[in-house]
């Protein structure tokens, strides 16, 4: 998305391409088309746009995605350090982002 | 959990049962709730009841969508299966949207399972299939899903609007229909229940502001709390509107990556038409406002990025890392120089 790029080098996405079998899940359910699909795996081709929301990992059979995910929100960061707990996705439900 | 009646529902006899069936368009008091909810009124509360529903005319052989019930996602989906014969099959996630409660792990493969194992699903289709909203992959995973309940699953559009594209084009997404927007229309929509969301504070701090603006050097004054208090007053909704309604509506078009650089932004746009306007007094106060409207942009501009659709919580981190202190100095310098300014 054009004027919609976050920071750079920040995502904690990994690959293991050793790992992967190609089933092809990751590039279905990414919603930032992060990955393609090489010759025979899966290939990330946009690093920076990831934004850690873990379906890629969460689905793959082979366990070969590794991601630190989160929901990137600054009030359940906030909200974490003020009561000690770890971010949570609470302020997501202040979102109806995902309906048409 | 309280749950909306479904306007309309009629019944349907399939393997001996009788399976509720919802209209595929929406009826006025729908279009209405949507409304209150996005205003941010009973928005918590807008439930409809899992299960199984029919749509059209199924049978054994028909699609099994798989719906949240937060009745916006559920409204949204039947809306668009209008012409399509099929079950929709309405998770329990606390009322709570397809992304959200992915998110939390509700829209989440042990209760795909456990709704299976309840409706008896696979008493009522002959195929073992299920097809879920994209996003609903943020909670799913599809092998575990099939290893669990022996459905597989299939992963739809992102939205409910290119179901049936998707359905035509033998159950495959377009690249498009894979990725996740933000348009300008996405950001308005949720302007409201953001503005809700902070308002209270931002009540509180206007209050404030109006009483201490009677403090003077020569005493409490509450002719001089009327007359600077409202200006006051103005300037705190000014730089809260600046945080989240410009920053979150001309997020793409203003500078910077991190949110609250655009926001930081957006309160320097404010803060340059208060001066023009003549809001901002002068000397220490004039100065003083600049370092508030400032600070309260930038914070309130960070805060979109939960509502926001691309930032990754380790972006988030970072940018916070620098930001908020640099927040709070610039707040309490603001607030340090307002002070002085009363007196000077």
């Amino acid at each position: 998305m054009k004027g919609q790029e976050y920071l750079r080098n920040v995502v904690t996405l990994e690959l293991d391409s050793d790992k992967c079998v190609g089933c092809g899940l990751c590039v279905i359910v990414c919603p930032h088309r992060v990955f393609e699909m090489g010759q025979d795996t899966a290939v990330i081709v946009d690093q920076d746009a990831c934004m850690e929301c873990g379906a890629c990992g969460l689905n793959c059979p082979a366990e070969a995605i590794d991601t630190k995910s989160g929901v990137g929100c600054a009030y359940a960061v906030l909200k974490g350090k003020l009561t000690g707990g770890e971010a949570d996705s609470c302020c997501c439900d202040e979102s109806d982002s995902d309906c048409c | 959990m309280k749950t909306q009646r479904i306007r309309n529902l009629s019944f349907i006899e399939h393997s001996g049962r009788k399976i509720p069936k919802v209209p595929a368009q929406l009826h006025l008091s729908d279009w209405i709730g949507t409304a209150k909810v996005r205003c941010g009124i009973g928005r918590m509360n807008y439930a409809v009841d899992p299960g199984l529903y029919a749509v059209g005319d199924p049978d054994g052989d028909s699609p099994v969508f798989v719906s949240a019930n937060y009745k916006l996602s559920f409204d949204a989906l039947r809306k668009e299966l209008g012409g399509l014969d099929g079950w929709i099959l309405v998770l329990d996630t606390k009322g709570v949207n397809v992304w959200c409660s992915a998110g939390k792990g509700t829209f989440g493969t042990d209760e795909i399972v456990n709704r299976v194992g309840i409706v008896g699903l696979e008493t009522i289709v002959n195929h073992r299939r299920l097809i879920l909203p994209q996003l609903g992959a943020v909670g799913v995973a599809a092998h575990k899903v099939k290893s669990g309940c022996g459905f597989s699953v299939v992963y739809g559009p992102i939205r409910a609007c290119d179901i049936v594209a998707f359905m035509q084009a033998g159950m495959k997404a377009t690249d498009q229909m894979r990725q996740v927007r933000f348009s300008f229309y996405d950001r308005l929509v949720l302007l409201p229940v953001e503005f809700v969301a902070g308002a209270k504070y931002v009540l509180f701090a206007m209050a404030l502001f109006f009483i201490m603006s009677g403090i003077s050097a020569r005493g409490y004054s509450s002719g001089l709390a009327l007359h600077d208090g409202v200006r006051s007053m103005f300037n705190l909704f000014a730089a809260y509107a600046g945080g989240a309604g410009i920053g979150p509506l001309f997020l793409p078009w203003l500078p910077g990556r991190s949110f609250s650089f655009k926001g930081l932004m957006a309160g320097l746009l404010v803060g340059s038409v208060l001066a023009l306007l003549g809001l901002v007094g002068s000397g220490a106060e004039k100065v003083a406002w600049l370092f508030l409207v400032a600070a309260i942009a930038s914070f309130v501009t960070m805060n979109f990025t939960g509502a926001s659709t691309y930032t990754s919580l380790s972006g988030v981190k970072k940018e916070m890392r620098v930001a908020v202190p640099l927040q709070i100095a610039a707040a309490a310098l603001g607030l340090g120089l307002w002070i002085i300014g009363r007196f000077v």
